[in-house]
């Protein structure tokens, strides 16, 4: 039975993904666009070269971030929205330091930065966790509103310090600060692929020892599971769930700062939130949590993104049609239940036969 | 030759690979009380979920009055006159007596409620069966006599003839089981057809007919009560010779570990929930706490172990103050509490084996350093905590939850008494489990007794109090009735003081 399970939980994802693209290309068909061409033209463009795969492992970077910070919010029994929120104001404060310490030594600039976005988000985040542990407030209405006051905050900070004159961006940050290099820049043909994805998998190895290996792991996982038996075991339930909230903003926010330092160079007046925030939790919940799976399904969800670019230059389809196909995925991951059901009708009857 | 009611024949339900029951074969006649005995997870209450409709059979068909019916629902069953009381009361605690009898069944004249009339119907029933029910008090209200007596109250407005009760004797004080049995009798003297699923056999010997025996999905035998003794239906029920006769051997009960000095608990309530208790318990001395459910005792176990804020008085142990102790500084300090709820507060249930019994001590340095869990140690502990304590598992990550209720016990008190403390704190730890498991549990409890533990046992069950305690405390309304020794005083004494009389003078 053990293994079987574990059969199940990387089938059922899996079919989630077919069932993703099955649904997209019923789509396409039935309005006569050629769902064979379409899916060739994404696939060739988020691998088709060097470049294309650059771009998007680029993409990857920041969502594995986001995804792991929500993950580490659920292992504790949180459900954190606040994902982009934490990003954006990871973003803004690795942007601000890089800006405003441009003299210091490269690699101090950098850590520095670096370092900056991770406490923002962490911050961010730890409002909600102490309001949580404190006032007993849902964190999932703290984080939403938390998300527009970071969203109108950055637009604040940006247009009054940060932008010069009439523009509604930042400066670029020095090269100090920079996460792309002339080395990766060169092997992916220009892309912005960048050395954030090594901060990236670093902290995929450092949550999955966090969770499974650590003493404060096996404290998020009591209480995120039972926190009435973590009380009952002498665990101090309210700092559990703000160092949770805190350490899961601080990785949204390393997120934010690899957008900053690595992909866009600056930071501008935006109209809506970073979608890292709400990407990264569907590849979550995609990789049910899992920090190794993260990486996979993050890497599905950038190739859908950075190929679905491609589809409206190649035919005239909209390339809307990807977030159909990655609404789908989730649609399946939610019901998951159903898929598990018929999976395992369907292995009986494999079985009997 | 009383009428046949149900007949049962060659009866199988399997789940998946798991056969729960398999080919049984049972027959009730009208007026008849048949109780059916096992252990938890023998395959009884999967059999009466069958007759009332809320599971199917997987092959077997079952006759009501001689005639085949199927029973695919549960609403099916109650048109057959199968009626359920079930253990955990299914009331609405905002409504009355009245509407809880009638919903889901509502008479209506005119598009309305009919009041009255159904008013007159339950007031009669109640006269013909003696069953004394306030209809117009809400149910949060009333006693959980009462609530039960609502239950039967429902089936019998159902027009039900064959009622199934499932543990009714659970939560009641001796008293209302007295008067519950009588009730029983009474509907089955009027020709009603029951079933009673139990695990306790004087209340079988007391009052049924008929005992079936159920094991692992079979049926083992059926007997005549009339015709056997408790100790033979017991060992039918195990399969395997049983004690209960607890040795209690002396012990050394020099030194005071606990002392409660004028202790008072205010939680949300007005009234204290532990008002003004003082007691001592020495070493290799069982205290028993005796109490309806809901006096306090929770309370008070909560506040000793941390879990609860004092409001005045004292916790003394081994004579230092631990009044304002946290949780973790109680079970530093040496005390082990085997909570009341074990699903939702002594285990994590999703959670390895090896993860819940690391539970009270992770943080120490035998399990990890600098953070990192030292996970080989803690599962060659597990491993050898897992065979001293012969807890059945698959394996030690096996998750919590899917043990049985007895292992699931087991667990708790490995973790609780391998940390050796010098007060142990048991509540109810025998509830809910079978024979097998309730003999390993008091075993395990005499064992700390015999080295010297002091013990607190809170239980609902008097039998089992007078068997282990050395002094028996009641409790009611959050105060002490009166503490006795346990040779000195008789059931019926003790459900008096339970009721809230005083202490009795011989």
């Amino acid at each position: 039975m053990p293994n079987s399970s574990k059969l199940f939980k990387v089938l059922v994802p899996l079919t989630s993904v077919l069932a993703g693209l099955v649904v997209g290309a019923i789509v396409m068909a039935i309005f006569g666009y050629d769902p064979f061409l379409n899916y060739a033209s994404l696939f060739t463009g988020a691998l088709g070269d060097a470049n294309a795969i650059g771009e998007t492992l680029r993409e990857l970077t920041p969502l594995i971030l986001t995804a792991l910070g929500f993950s580490i919010a659920s292992t504790a029994g949180f459900f954190n929205i606040g994902g982009a929120g934490q990003a954006l104001m990871g973003w803004m404060a690795s942007v601000s330091f890089a800006l405003n310490f441009s003299s210091l030594p490269h690699w101090l600039l950098l850590l520095g930065s670096i370092m900056a976005g991770a406490l923002a988000g962490g911050i961010w985040a730890g409002i909600a966790g102490v309001l949580k542990a404190y006032l007993g407030t849902s964190e999932v209405i703290t984080t939403i509103m938390l998300n527009y006051i970071a969203l109108y905050l950055s637009s604040f900070l940006v247009k009054n310090f940060l932008a010069q004159d009439q523009s509604d961006f930042s400066k670029t940050i020095p090269e100090g600060a920079r996460l792309r290099t002339p080395f990766l820049e060169h092997l992916t043909q220009n892309s912005t692929f960048n050395y954030g994805i090594i901060i990236s998998l670093i902290m995929v190895i450092v949550v999955y020892f966090l969770i499974q290996r650590t003493k404060v792991g096996y404290e998020y996982r009591a209480v995120g599971l039972n926190d009435k038996a973590a009380n009952y075991a002498g665990m101090n339930v309210k700092k559990v769930i703000i160092s949770a909230m805190v350490v899961s903003g601080a990785l949204a926010g390393l997120g934010g700062a690899v957008e900053g330092l690595g992909n866009y160079e600056n930071i501008y007046v935006m109209t809506s939130l970073p979608d890292i925030g709400f990407n990264g939790m569907a590849v979550s919940l995609l990789a049910s949590g899992n920090p190794i799976g993260i990486i996979f399904s993050g890497l599905l969800f950038s190739i859908l993104k950075i190929g679905g670019l491609s589809i409206s230059v190649v035919s005239t389809t909209p390339p809307e049609i990807v977030d159909i196909v990655i609404a789908t995925i989730i649609f399946f991951v939610g019901i998951n239940y159903v898929i598990k059901i018929g999976l395992e009708k369907l292995s009986k009857k494999k079985g009997e036969g | 030759m009383a009428e046949t009611m149900v007949e049962m024949k060659h009866i199988t339900k399997r789940f998946g690979n798991f056969v729960a029951n398999d080919d049984i074969s049972l027959t009730i006649k009208k007026g008849e009380i048949v109780a059916l005995l096992g252990e938890n997870g023998a395959g009884k209450s999967t059999l009466m979920s069958l007759l009332s409709g809320l599971k199917k059979p997987s092959s077997g068909e079952i006759l009501i009055k001689n005639k085949v019916v199927s029973l695919a629902s549960p609403r099916q069953a109650t048109q057959q006159g199968i009626g359920m009381v079930h253990q955990h009361f299914m009331l609405i605690d905002d409504f009355t007596v009245l509407e809880n009898i009638i919903l889901g069944d509502e008479k209506t004249k005119y598009g309305m409620i009919d009041r009255m009339g159904t008013r007159k119907t339950i007031t009669d029933l109640a006269e013909k069966y003696h069953l004394q029910l306030d209809l117009d008090k809400k149910v949060s209200d009333i006693s959980v006599g009462m609530q039960q007596r609502t239950e039967i109250m429902k089936t019998l407005y159902r027009d039900a003839e064959i009622l199934i009760f499932d543990e009714p004797t659970a939560a009641l004080t001796p008293q209302e089981i007295e008067s519950l049995l009588v009730i029983i009798k009474r509907l089955a003297s009027e020709g009603k057809a029951i079933f009673l699923i139990t695990h306790k056999l004087s209340e079988i010997k007391e009052i049924a007919d008929t005992c079936i025996v159920v094991r692992a999905g079979k049926v083992i035998g059926t007997v005549k009560v009339s015709e056997t003794s408790t100790y033979m239906m017991a060992e039918m029920m195990v399969g395997r010779q049983i004690s209960f006769a607890a040795e209690k051997v002396p012990t050394n009960q020099m030194r005071t570990v606990l002392e409660l000095k004028r202790l008072v608990v205010q939680a949300s309530k007005a009234v204290p929930s532990v008002n003004d208790v003082s007691f001592k318990i020495a070493t290799g001395e069982i205290l028993g706490i005796a109490g309806v459910d809901g006096n306090g005792q929770s309370e008070l176990m909560e506040a000793i172990s941390g879990l609860r804020k004092v409001s005045s008085g004292n916790i003394m142990l081994n004579d230092r103050d631990i009044t304002k102790f946290k949780p973790r500084k109680t079970t530093q300090a040496g005390i082990s509490n085997i909570p009341e709820d074990r699903q939702n507060v002594g285990l994590i249930l999703p959670m390895s084996v090896s993860d819940n019994l690391i539970l009270q001590d992770y943080y120490l340095s035998k399990n990890q350093s600098k953070g990192l869990l030292n996970k080989s140690k803690i599962h060659r502990d597990g491993q050898k905590l897992m065979s001293d304590f012969d807890i059945r598992a698959d394996s030690i990550l096996e998750p919590v939850g899917s043990l049985s209720g007895g292992n699931q016990q087991k667990v708790i008190i490995t973790r609780e008494i391998s940390r050796n403390p010098d007060l142990l704190i048991a509540a109810n730890p025998m509830r809910g489990l079978d024979v097998g498991a309730i003999e390993y549990v008091h075993k395990q409890i005499l064992k700390q007794r015999e080295n010297e533990k002091a013990i607190l046992l809170v239980s609902f069950e008097l039998d089992e109090l007078l068997r282990l305690s050395d002094r028996i405390a009641v409790i009611h309304q959050g105060k002490i009735m009166g503490i006795v020794k346990t040779g000195d005083v008789t059931k019926q004494e003790l459900g008096f003081m339970m009721a809230g009389q005083p202490i009795p003078t011989h």
